[in-house]
């Protein structure tokens, strides 16, 4: 636990050492929102609430695909020796669930942050939403930093993330698309219940297998 | 794989081919003649999630006790049941055409069959840009396992929480709820029993010819 702590501390001081890359997956960030407002919503009221779901979720999943991919991939040979010599491979990866999962909801936020101020804001229940997101971020962080672990190993493995994940977390997808309908149209809270247990089934089941697997990918 | 199991599928096959192109179908409306799709349509997708499921055990056994056989074997599995899948595919579009009127529907199952293809052909592109053959099968292994858990919820819970136009969709499926004529279940269960046997023999042949042409190339060099 305490090990779990150090690391986490170890995360955010490399973060904010490193802004570079922060500003670089917050720009990323603002260029997509900006091309969806481009392309789709230059006159207002252009984009209906289904649309607005969907570029919604495709701009917060290819960042956090981008800002996970960065875990594994692309880190000194050093830092993992490093690693391995001080702590063992279940407290690296649940650090790094966790530190994903707080990245991830707060790439989230500052999405949805976007989204209101250039295209417009059509969620109404915003307790239930920001539920939502915290859970898809947890999905999408869980899921996506066992399969940054794998595509670190081989050689084109900016590719190879992207192949990789785009399947495993379709299902998360599909979830946060159809809550997000439901609370677009204004459904009352008792109608999305089904699907958030649902996402936090399948958050807590990915997890378990990322927390049993890791350990094997980080062996050599 | 023993010869009597092959005998077994052989008859089966043959059985399943002359019952089930002659034998008498119940008459419903637009479905008709291409009912007995079922027997060649829902069979293989019996045999892609058993062969995968075969996969997926034997990537388990690897990770618990590496050896280079397991390995070939879980990749053998995998790439029979994609075959089993994507037939599955092509005969579900051909009898959607008639039957729904278009090839692809949006159906939830369609779409979640599609996805479970992808799902393992990525796994072939992992294995294919790995080097090392240790880390292949380790990294596959984990990559088969964490999919496969992960592609569970799509193909059999989303379907049911929607409206599919897939029998046993929008509620408790089961076979009860299939209204299955009783006697298409004579053809029906020889057929997913038949298919998935020769599923395993081909899995086998691919298994073994794998190893010789390993062995082969070994003395070789």
């Amino acid at each position: 636990m305490k090990n779990i702590l150090t690391l986490l501390r170890k995360e955010f001081i490399l973060e904010l050492r490193r802004k570079s890359v922060m500003a670089g997956l917050g720009l990323y960030l603002f260029s997509l929102t900006f091309i969806c407002y481009i392309t789709f919503s230059l006159r207002q009221q252009a984009i209906n609430e289904n649309t607005w779901a969907a570029l919604f979720w495709l701009v917060i999943l290819f960042s956090v695909v981008n800002s996970v991919a960065k875990s594994f991939i692309g880190e000194r040979k050093g830092v993992f020796i490093y690693l391995y010599s001080v702590a063992s491979a279940q407290q690296i990866i649940l650090s790094k669930m966790i530190y994903n999962s707080l990245l991830a909801f707060l790439l989230s936020v500052a999405g949805y942050f976007l989204f209101a101020v250039f295209i417009y804001n059509p969620v109404t229940d915003q307790l239930l939403f920001m539920v939502l997101l915290l859970l898809v971020a947890a999905g999408f962080s869980v899921s996506l930093s066992l399969i940054s672990g794998i595509a670190s190993k081989a050689n084109n493995s900016n590719v190879l993330m992207a192949v990789l994940s785009f399947p495993v977390v379709i299902s998360i997808l599909l979830m946060a698309v159809r809550t997000t309908g439901n609370v677009l149209n204004g459904m009352e809270r008792a109608a999305s219940s089904d699907e958030l247990l649902n996402l936090l089934a399948i958050n807590c089941i990915a997890g378990a297998l990322a927390y049993i697997l890791f350990p094997y990918i980080w062996r050599s | 794989m023993k010869t009597w199991l092959k005998i077994t599928a052989i008859v089966l096959l043959v059985y399943v081919h002359t019952a089930g192109l002659l034998m008498d179908v119940p008459r419903l409306n637009i479905l008709n003649e291409t009912i007995r799709a079922l027997y060649f349509h829902v069979p293989m997708w019996f045999g892609m999630v058993l062969l995968y499921l075969g996969s997926v055990y034997y990537s388990i056994k690897y990770l618990r006790n590496p050896s280079h056989e397991l390995d070939v074997k879980a990749e053998a599995f995998a790439h029979v049941g994609t075959a089993f899948g994507v037939l599955g595919m092509i005969t579900g579009m051909l009898w959607a055409n008639y039957t729904w009127g278009s090839p692809w529907h949006g159906d939830p199952k369609q779409n979640g069959a599609a996805i479970a293809l992808l799902v393992y052909l990525a796994y072939f592109v992992l294995r294919g840009s790995l080097d090392n053959p240790e880390q292949r099968a380790r990294l596959s292994a984990v990559y088969n396992i964490f999919a496969f858990a992960a592609m569970i919820p799509l193909l059999f819970i989303i379907p049911r929480l929607t409206s599919s136009m897939h029998p046993g969709s929008g509620g408790n499926p089961g076979f009860n709820a299939y209204d299955l004529d009783s006697r298409m279940r004579w053809v029906f269960y020889p057929a997913v029993a038949g298919w998935f046997l020769v599923g395993l023999w081909i899995s086998n042949l691919r298994l073994r010819f794998k190893l010789i042409q390993e062995k082969s190339s070994d003395t070789s060099i």
